[in-house]
Protein backbone atom coordinates (compact mmCIF):
# COMPACT_ATOMS: atom_id res chain seq x y z
CA UNK A 1 0.00 0.00 0.00
CA UNK A 2 2.97 2.41 -0.30
CA UNK A 3 2.53 3.53 -3.85
CA UNK A 4 5.24 6.16 -4.17
CA UNK A 5 7.06 5.65 -7.41
CA UNK A 6 10.84 5.45 -7.46
CA UNK A 7 11.05 4.92 -3.73
CA UNK A 8 14.61 4.54 -2.47
CA UNK A 9 15.76 2.31 0.39
CA UNK A 10 16.28 5.46 2.44
CA UNK A 11 12.60 6.33 2.09
CA UNK A 12 11.74 9.84 3.27
CA UNK A 13 15.34 10.41 4.36
CA UNK A 14 16.22 11.40 0.82
CA UNK A 15 14.73 14.61 -0.51
CA UNK A 16 11.86 14.12 -2.92
CA UNK A 17 13.45 16.80 -5.08
CA UNK A 18 17.08 17.85 -4.54
CA UNK A 19 15.87 21.39 -5.24
CA UNK A 20 14.25 21.41 -1.80
CA UNK A 21 17.73 21.62 -0.37
CA UNK A 22 18.76 24.51 -2.59
CA UNK A 23 15.51 26.36 -2.04
CA UNK A 24 15.93 25.96 1.71
CA UNK A 25 19.48 27.34 1.61
CA UNK A 26 18.61 30.22 -0.73
CA UNK A 27 15.63 31.25 1.37
CA UNK A 28 17.80 31.04 4.45
CA UNK A 29 20.43 33.27 2.84
CA UNK A 30 17.84 35.83 1.77
CA UNK A 31 16.41 36.07 5.28
CA UNK A 32 19.93 36.14 6.70
CA UNK A 33 20.84 39.09 4.48
CA UNK A 34 17.81 41.06 5.66
CA UNK A 35 18.56 40.19 9.28
CA UNK A 36 22.23 41.05 8.91
CA UNK A 37 21.84 44.32 7.08
CA UNK A 38 18.59 45.70 8.41
CA UNK A 39 16.88 44.04 11.34
CA UNK A 40 19.73 43.35 13.73
CA UNK A 41 21.43 46.74 13.17
CA UNK A 42 18.13 48.53 13.79
CA UNK A 43 17.41 46.63 16.99
CA UNK A 44 20.96 47.02 18.22
CA UNK A 45 20.90 50.73 17.39
CA UNK A 46 17.79 51.14 19.51
CA UNK A 47 19.41 49.19 22.33
CA UNK A 48 22.56 51.25 22.11
CA UNK A 49 20.52 54.45 22.12
CA UNK A 50 18.62 53.23 25.15
CA UNK A 51 21.84 52.42 26.97
CA UNK A 52 23.25 55.79 26.01
CA UNK A 53 20.09 57.55 27.15
CA UNK A 54 20.20 55.85 30.54
CA UNK A 55 23.92 56.42 30.96
CA UNK A 56 23.55 59.97 29.65
CA UNK A 57 20.83 60.66 32.21
CA UNK A 58 23.06 59.43 34.99
CA UNK A 59 25.98 61.47 33.71
CA UNK A 60 23.77 64.53 33.36
CA UNK A 61 22.60 64.17 36.94
CA UNK A 62 26.18 63.75 38.11
CA UNK A 63 27.25 66.80 36.15
CA UNK A 64 24.39 68.85 37.62
CA UNK A 65 25.35 67.73 41.08
CA UNK A 66 28.98 68.65 40.51
CA UNK A 67 27.91 72.01 39.14
CA UNK A 68 25.73 72.68 42.15
CA UNK A 69 28.57 71.72 44.48
CA UNK A 70 30.94 74.00 42.59
CA UNK A 71 28.42 76.86 42.75
CA UNK A 72 28.02 76.35 46.48
CA UNK A 73 31.78 76.32 46.91
CA UNK A 74 32.10 79.50 44.89
CA UNK A 75 29.32 81.17 46.83
CA UNK A 76 30.96 80.24 50.10
CA UNK A 77 34.31 81.54 48.91
CA UNK A 78 32.71 84.76 47.73
CA UNK A 79 30.92 85.14 51.03
CA UNK A 80 34.08 84.67 53.05
CA UNK A 81 36.05 87.03 50.85
CA UNK A 82 33.27 89.59 51.17
CA UNK A 83 33.42 89.20 54.94
CA UNK A 84 37.17 89.67 54.90
CA UNK A 85 36.79 92.69 52.68
CA UNK A 86 34.20 94.19 54.98
CA UNK A 87 36.31 93.69 58.08
CA UNK A 88 39.32 95.03 56.26
CA UNK A 89 37.38 98.14 55.25
CA UNK A 90 36.14 98.58 58.81
CA UNK A 91 39.65 98.28 60.10
CA UNK A 92 40.90 100.78 57.55
CA UNK A 93 38.14 103.22 58.44
CA UNK A 94 38.99 102.92 62.09
CA UNK A 95 42.65 103.62 61.43
CA UNK A 96 41.81 106.44 59.08
CA UNK A 97 39.41 107.97 61.61
CA UNK A 98 42.03 107.79 64.32
CA UNK A 99 44.60 109.37 62.02
CA UNK A 100 42.18 112.14 61.08
CA UNK A 101 41.37 112.84 64.70
CA UNK A 102 45.08 112.94 65.61
CA UNK A 103 45.77 115.17 62.64
CA UNK A 104 43.01 117.57 63.56
CA UNK A 105 44.13 117.62 67.14
CA UNK A 106 47.64 118.45 66.09
CA UNK A 107 46.43 121.15 63.73
CA UNK A 108 44.29 122.66 66.48
CA UNK A 109 47.17 122.59 68.90
CA UNK A 110 49.45 124.23 66.38
CA UNK A 111 46.84 126.85 65.56
CA UNK A 112 46.22 127.66 69.18
CA UNK A 113 49.89 127.92 70.00
CA UNK A 114 50.39 130.04 66.93
CA UNK A 115 47.54 132.33 68.01
CA UNK A 116 48.94 132.44 71.50
CA UNK A 117 52.38 133.40 70.25
CA UNK A 118 50.90 136.11 68.03
CA UNK A 119 48.94 137.52 70.92
CA UNK A 120 51.97 137.44 73.18
CA UNK A 121 54.10 139.23 70.59
CA UNK A 122 51.41 141.82 70.02
CA UNK A 123 51.01 142.34 73.72
CA UNK A 124 54.75 142.65 74.10
CA UNK A 125 54.95 145.21 71.29
CA UNK A 126 52.06 147.21 72.68
CA UNK A 127 53.58 147.09 76.09
CA UNK A 128 56.93 148.32 74.71
CA UNK A 129 55.15 151.10 72.84
CA UNK A 130 53.22 152.01 75.97
CA UNK A 131 56.41 152.02 78.03
CA UNK A 132 58.08 154.31 75.52
CA UNK A 133 55.23 156.73 75.37
CA UNK A 134 54.85 156.65 79.15
CA UNK A 135 58.50 157.27 79.57
CA UNK A 136 58.44 160.43 77.50
CA UNK A 137 55.13 161.65 78.91
CA UNK A 138 56.13 160.93 82.50
CA UNK A 139 59.40 162.70 81.91
CA UNK A 140 57.62 165.86 80.73
CA UNK A 141 55.04 165.69 83.50
CA UNK A 142 57.61 165.03 86.19
CA UNK A 143 59.75 167.95 85.10
CA UNK A 144 56.78 170.26 85.04
CA UNK A 145 55.74 168.98 88.43
CA UNK A 146 59.15 169.19 89.87
CA UNK A 147 59.63 172.65 88.43
CA UNK A 148 56.46 173.78 90.09
CA UNK A 149 57.40 172.21 93.37
CA UNK A 150 60.98 173.38 93.43
CA UNK A 151 60.13 176.56 91.79
CA UNK A 152 63.33 176.49 90.13
CA UNK A 153 63.32 176.73 86.52
CA UNK A 154 64.30 173.79 84.86
CA UNK A 155 64.68 175.46 81.64
CA UNK A 156 68.25 174.54 81.64
CA UNK A 157 67.69 171.62 79.41
CA UNK A 158 70.91 170.00 80.20
CA UNK A 159 70.26 169.79 83.84
CA UNK A 160 66.63 168.85 83.39
CA UNK A 161 67.45 166.04 81.12
CA UNK A 162 70.05 164.66 83.55
CA UNK A 163 67.62 164.90 86.44
CA UNK A 164 64.90 163.10 84.54
CA UNK A 165 67.20 160.35 83.51
CA UNK A 166 68.39 159.87 87.04
CA UNK A 167 64.85 159.74 88.25
CA UNK A 168 63.75 157.24 85.68
CA UNK A 169 66.73 155.04 86.36
CA UNK A 170 65.72 155.09 90.03
CA UNK A 171 62.17 154.30 89.06
CA UNK A 172 63.27 151.39 86.97
CA UNK A 173 65.41 149.93 89.74
CA UNK A 174 62.49 150.38 92.08
CA UNK A 175 60.01 148.68 89.77
CA UNK A 176 62.40 145.83 89.16
CA UNK A 177 62.85 145.38 92.92
CA UNK A 178 59.15 145.61 93.47
CA UNK A 179 58.50 143.11 90.75
CA UNK B 1 -5.11 20.72 -10.80
CA UNK B 2 -2.62 23.54 -10.94
CA UNK B 3 -1.70 26.93 -9.55
CA UNK B 4 -3.24 27.85 -6.25
CA UNK B 5 -5.38 24.69 -6.15
CA UNK B 6 -2.18 22.73 -5.73
CA UNK B 7 -0.99 25.01 -2.93
CA UNK B 8 -4.09 25.11 -0.79
CA UNK B 9 -5.54 21.64 -0.52
CA UNK B 10 -4.95 20.54 3.03
CA UNK B 11 -4.99 17.04 4.37
CA UNK B 12 -6.58 15.36 1.44
CA UNK B 13 -7.38 11.77 2.21
CA UNK B 14 -5.15 10.06 -0.28
CA UNK B 15 -4.57 6.38 -0.04
CA UNK B 16 -5.12 4.65 3.26
CA UNK B 17 -3.10 4.01 5.41
CA UNK B 18 -1.14 7.28 5.57
CA UNK B 19 2.55 6.90 4.88
CA UNK B 20 5.34 8.44 2.89
CA UNK B 21 2.88 9.17 0.11
CA UNK B 22 1.02 11.54 2.46
CA UNK B 23 4.03 13.81 2.15
CA UNK B 24 4.16 13.77 -1.63
CA UNK B 25 4.31 17.21 -3.19
CA UNK B 26 1.89 18.60 -5.75
CA UNK B 27 3.54 20.48 -8.61
CA UNK B 28 1.96 23.89 -8.94
CA UNK B 29 2.25 24.08 -12.71
CA UNK B 30 2.75 20.53 -13.96
CA UNK B 31 4.24 20.44 -17.42
CA UNK B 32 4.84 24.21 -17.43
CA UNK B 33 7.39 24.54 -14.66
CA UNK B 34 9.59 21.72 -13.32
CA UNK B 35 8.09 19.44 -10.71
CA UNK B 36 10.11 20.91 -7.88
CA UNK B 37 8.06 24.11 -8.10
CA UNK B 38 5.51 22.54 -5.83
CA UNK B 39 3.32 23.40 -2.88
CA UNK B 40 6.10 22.71 -0.37
CA UNK B 41 8.57 25.04 -2.04
CA UNK B 42 5.82 27.65 -2.33
CA UNK B 43 5.01 27.51 1.35
CA UNK B 44 8.71 27.69 2.22
CA UNK B 45 8.91 30.87 0.13
CA UNK B 46 5.78 32.24 1.80
CA UNK B 47 7.30 31.39 5.17
CA UNK B 48 10.47 33.27 4.30
CA UNK B 49 8.48 36.28 3.13
CA UNK B 50 6.43 36.26 6.33
CA UNK B 51 9.60 36.10 8.43
CA UNK B 52 11.17 39.01 6.56
CA UNK B 53 8.00 41.10 6.73
CA UNK B 54 7.57 40.37 10.42
CA UNK B 55 11.07 41.48 11.32
CA UNK B 56 11.03 44.51 9.04
CA UNK B 57 7.74 45.56 10.57
CA UNK B 58 9.12 45.09 14.07
CA UNK B 59 12.34 46.92 13.26
CA UNK B 60 10.54 49.90 11.73
CA UNK B 61 10.02 53.11 13.67
CA UNK B 62 11.72 52.01 16.84
CA UNK B 63 12.15 54.45 19.68
CA UNK B 64 14.10 54.46 22.90
CA UNK B 65 10.88 54.12 24.85
CA UNK B 66 9.10 51.15 23.26
CA UNK B 67 5.41 51.04 22.43
CA UNK B 68 3.26 47.91 22.41
CA UNK B 69 4.44 46.67 19.02
CA UNK B 70 8.07 47.31 19.78
CA UNK B 71 7.78 45.61 23.15
CA UNK B 72 6.50 42.51 21.43
CA UNK B 73 9.24 42.71 18.80
CA UNK B 74 11.90 43.12 21.44
CA UNK B 75 10.47 40.21 23.39
CA UNK B 76 10.88 37.97 20.34
CA UNK B 77 14.26 39.46 19.48
CA UNK B 78 15.58 39.16 23.03
CA UNK B 79 14.39 35.57 23.23
CA UNK B 80 17.01 34.67 20.64
CA UNK B 81 19.48 37.46 21.43
CA UNK B 82 19.71 37.04 25.19
CA UNK B 83 18.17 33.63 25.73
CA UNK B 84 20.17 31.77 23.10
CA UNK B 85 22.97 33.80 21.51
CA UNK B 86 24.36 35.67 24.51
CA UNK B 87 23.93 32.81 26.96
CA UNK B 88 25.76 30.31 24.79
CA UNK B 89 28.22 32.38 22.77
CA UNK B 90 29.16 34.96 25.37
CA UNK B 91 30.66 38.28 24.30
CA UNK B 92 31.03 37.22 20.64
CA UNK B 93 27.31 36.66 20.18
CA UNK B 94 26.69 39.73 18.00
CA UNK B 95 28.43 38.16 15.03
CA UNK B 96 26.16 35.11 15.06
CA UNK B 97 22.94 36.84 16.07
CA UNK B 98 21.56 37.32 12.52
CA UNK B 99 22.22 33.66 11.76
CA UNK B 100 20.48 32.43 14.90
CA UNK B 101 17.54 34.80 14.46
CA UNK B 102 17.12 33.61 10.89
CA UNK B 103 17.28 29.94 11.83
CA UNK B 104 14.84 30.30 14.68
CA UNK B 105 12.21 32.40 12.95
CA UNK B 106 12.38 30.56 9.62
CA UNK B 107 12.06 27.13 11.26
CA UNK B 108 9.37 28.29 13.68
CA UNK B 109 7.15 29.78 11.00
CA UNK B 110 7.48 26.75 8.76
CA UNK B 111 6.78 24.39 11.65
CA UNK B 112 3.66 26.33 12.57
CA UNK B 113 2.45 25.86 8.99
CA UNK B 114 1.73 22.29 10.12
CA UNK B 115 -1.15 23.67 12.15
CA UNK B 116 -1.98 26.59 9.87
CA UNK B 117 -5.31 26.04 8.15
CA UNK B 118 -4.19 27.01 4.66
CA UNK B 119 -1.30 24.59 4.40
CA UNK B 120 -1.67 22.03 7.20
CA UNK B 121 1.82 20.87 6.38
CA UNK B 122 5.10 21.50 8.22
CA UNK B 123 7.67 22.40 5.58
CA UNK B 124 10.53 20.72 7.40
CA UNK B 125 8.85 17.33 7.26
CA UNK B 126 10.36 17.39 3.78
CA UNK B 127 13.89 16.39 4.57
CA UNK B 128 15.46 18.44 1.77
CA UNK B 129 14.73 21.69 3.63
CA UNK B 130 16.05 20.23 6.87
CA UNK B 131 19.25 19.05 5.17
CA UNK B 132 19.67 22.54 3.73
CA UNK B 133 19.64 24.20 7.13
CA UNK B 134 21.78 21.45 8.67
CA UNK B 135 24.34 22.04 5.94
CA UNK B 136 24.30 25.76 6.69
CA UNK B 137 24.84 25.07 10.39
CA UNK B 138 27.66 22.62 9.59
CA UNK B 139 29.42 25.13 7.35
CA UNK B 140 29.02 27.90 9.90
CA UNK B 141 30.36 26.11 12.94
CA UNK B 142 33.24 24.46 11.13
CA UNK B 143 34.03 27.71 9.34
CA UNK B 144 34.02 29.58 12.65
CA UNK B 145 36.35 26.98 14.18
CA UNK B 146 38.76 27.03 11.24
CA UNK B 147 38.79 30.82 11.22
CA UNK B 148 39.63 30.87 14.90
CA UNK B 149 42.14 28.00 15.18
CA UNK B 150 43.32 27.44 11.61
CA UNK B 151 42.48 24.25 9.72
CA UNK B 152 44.77 21.87 11.61
CA UNK B 153 44.37 23.70 14.85
CA UNK B 154 40.61 23.32 14.52
CA UNK B 155 40.85 19.63 13.60
CA UNK B 156 42.97 19.05 16.67
CA UNK B 157 40.62 21.16 18.76
CA UNK B 158 37.58 19.29 17.49
CA UNK B 159 38.92 15.75 17.61
CA UNK B 160 41.23 15.68 20.60
CA UNK B 161 39.92 16.75 23.98
CA UNK B 162 42.64 18.09 26.26
CA UNK B 163 44.22 15.69 28.71
CA UNK B 164 43.61 12.43 26.86
CA UNK B 165 46.55 10.02 27.38
CA UNK B 166 48.49 9.17 24.23
CA UNK B 167 47.59 5.51 24.08
CA UNK B 168 43.90 6.43 23.80
CA UNK B 169 44.45 8.75 20.84
CA UNK B 170 43.80 6.09 18.16
CA UNK B 171 40.45 5.48 19.78
CA UNK B 172 39.43 8.99 20.71
CA UNK B 173 40.39 10.87 17.55
CA UNK B 174 38.20 8.86 15.12
CA UNK B 175 35.35 8.85 17.63
CA UNK B 176 35.49 12.59 18.20
CA UNK B 177 35.82 13.25 14.49
CA UNK B 178 32.77 11.12 13.80
CA UNK B 179 30.83 12.73 16.60
CA UNK B 180 31.77 16.38 16.03
CA UNK B 181 32.21 16.60 12.28
CA UNK B 182 29.97 13.94 10.77
CA UNK B 183 27.17 13.10 13.16
CA UNK B 184 26.30 16.63 14.31
CA UNK B 185 24.82 17.87 11.01
CA UNK B 186 23.09 14.52 10.45
CA UNK B 187 21.40 14.62 13.83
CA UNK B 188 20.52 18.28 13.39
CA UNK B 189 18.73 17.62 10.12
CA UNK B 190 17.23 14.30 11.15
CA UNK B 191 15.92 15.58 14.48
CA UNK B 192 14.09 18.46 12.85
CA UNK B 193 12.76 16.36 10.01
CA UNK B 194 11.74 13.30 12.05
CA UNK B 195 9.85 15.24 14.72
CA UNK B 196 7.74 17.04 12.15
CA UNK B 197 7.37 14.05 9.88
CA UNK B 198 6.13 11.88 12.73
CA UNK B 199 3.89 14.60 14.09
CA UNK B 200 2.29 15.24 10.76
CA UNK B 201 1.85 11.53 10.18
CA UNK B 202 0.05 11.13 13.50
CA UNK B 203 -2.23 14.04 12.67
CA UNK B 204 -3.04 12.56 9.29
CA UNK B 205 -3.80 9.22 10.88
CA UNK B 206 -6.22 10.72 13.37
CA UNK B 207 -7.89 13.20 11.07
CA UNK B 208 -8.12 11.15 7.89
CA UNK B 209 -8.76 7.91 9.74
CA UNK B 210 -11.34 9.59 11.93
CA UNK B 211 -13.07 11.09 8.91
CA UNK B 212 -13.16 7.70 7.24
CA UNK B 213 -14.57 6.03 10.36
CA UNK B 214 -17.12 8.79 10.87
CA UNK B 215 -18.42 8.72 7.34
CA UNK B 216 -18.32 4.99 6.69
CA UNK B 217 -21.52 3.23 5.82
CA UNK B 218 -20.22 -0.30 5.69
CA UNK B 219 -18.14 -2.38 8.02
CA UNK B 220 -14.95 -1.87 6.01
CA UNK B 221 -14.26 -5.56 6.34
CA UNK B 222 -14.07 -5.44 10.12
CA UNK B 223 -16.13 -7.24 12.71
CA UNK B 224 -17.29 -3.96 14.26
CA UNK B 225 -20.78 -2.59 13.62
CA UNK B 226 -21.06 0.67 11.70
CA UNK B 227 -22.31 2.87 14.65
CA UNK B 228 -19.32 1.84 16.72
CA UNK B 229 -17.00 2.74 13.89
CA UNK B 230 -18.70 6.16 13.61
CA UNK B 231 -18.29 6.79 17.35
CA UNK B 232 -14.64 5.82 17.09
CA UNK B 233 -14.35 8.38 14.28
CA UNK B 234 -15.73 11.14 16.54
CA UNK B 235 -13.28 10.22 19.30
CA UNK B 236 -10.46 10.12 16.80
CA UNK B 237 -11.26 13.60 15.45
CA UNK B 238 -11.58 15.02 18.96
CA UNK B 239 -8.27 13.46 19.91
CA UNK B 240 -6.62 15.01 16.89
CA UNK B 241 -7.10 18.43 18.52
CA UNK B 242 -4.88 17.33 21.38
CA UNK B 243 -2.34 16.13 18.84
CA UNK B 244 -2.51 19.51 17.10
CA UNK B 245 -1.75 21.23 20.40
CA UNK B 246 1.11 18.84 20.99
CA UNK B 247 2.44 19.55 17.51
CA UNK B 248 2.38 23.29 18.18
CA UNK B 249 4.60 22.60 21.16
CA UNK B 250 6.86 20.19 19.24
CA UNK B 251 7.23 22.60 16.32
CA UNK B 252 8.25 25.47 18.63
CA UNK B 253 10.62 23.28 20.62
CA UNK B 254 12.30 21.97 17.48
CA UNK B 255 12.88 25.49 16.20
CA UNK B 256 14.40 26.35 19.57
CA UNK B 257 16.53 23.20 19.73
CA UNK B 258 17.91 23.63 16.23
CA UNK B 259 18.94 27.19 17.06
CA UNK B 260 20.39 26.33 20.46
CA UNK B 261 22.40 23.41 19.08
CA UNK B 262 23.77 25.51 16.23
CA UNK B 263 24.86 28.12 18.75
CA UNK B 264 26.30 25.38 20.93
CA UNK B 265 28.30 23.89 18.05
CA UNK B 266 29.66 27.32 17.13
CA UNK B 267 30.52 27.95 20.75
CA UNK B 268 32.42 24.66 21.12
CA UNK B 269 34.19 25.22 17.80
CA UNK B 270 35.51 28.66 18.78
CA UNK B 271 36.15 27.81 22.43
CA UNK B 272 39.67 28.22 23.76
CA UNK B 273 41.45 25.05 24.76
CA UNK B 274 41.75 24.67 28.49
Amino acid sequence: MLPLAGESPLGPLLPEHPEELYVGIVLFLIILAVMWKVVVPMFEKTYAERTAAIQGGIQKAEAAQAEAAAALEEYKAQLSSAREEASRIREEAKTQGAAIVADMRQQATEESSRLLANAKAQIEAERAAAVNSLRSEIGGLAITLAGRIVGESLDDDERARRTVDRFIADLETQSVEQA
Amino acid sequence: MGGLDGLILPLEGGAWPPGEHSFASRPLFPGVLPDWVNNHVAQAVIGAVLVILFWLWMARGQSVVPGKKQTFGELAYDFVRNGIARDILGPEFRKYLPLLLTLFSFILVNNLFGQFALFMFPTFSKIGFAWGLALVAWLVYNGAGIKKHGLFGYLKHATLPAGVPKFLWPLIIPLEFLSNIIVRPLTLGLRLFANLFAGHLVIVVFVVGGTMLLSTADQMGTAFPVPLLNVAGVVSILFSFAIFALELLVGSIQAYIFTVLTAQYVSSAIAEDH
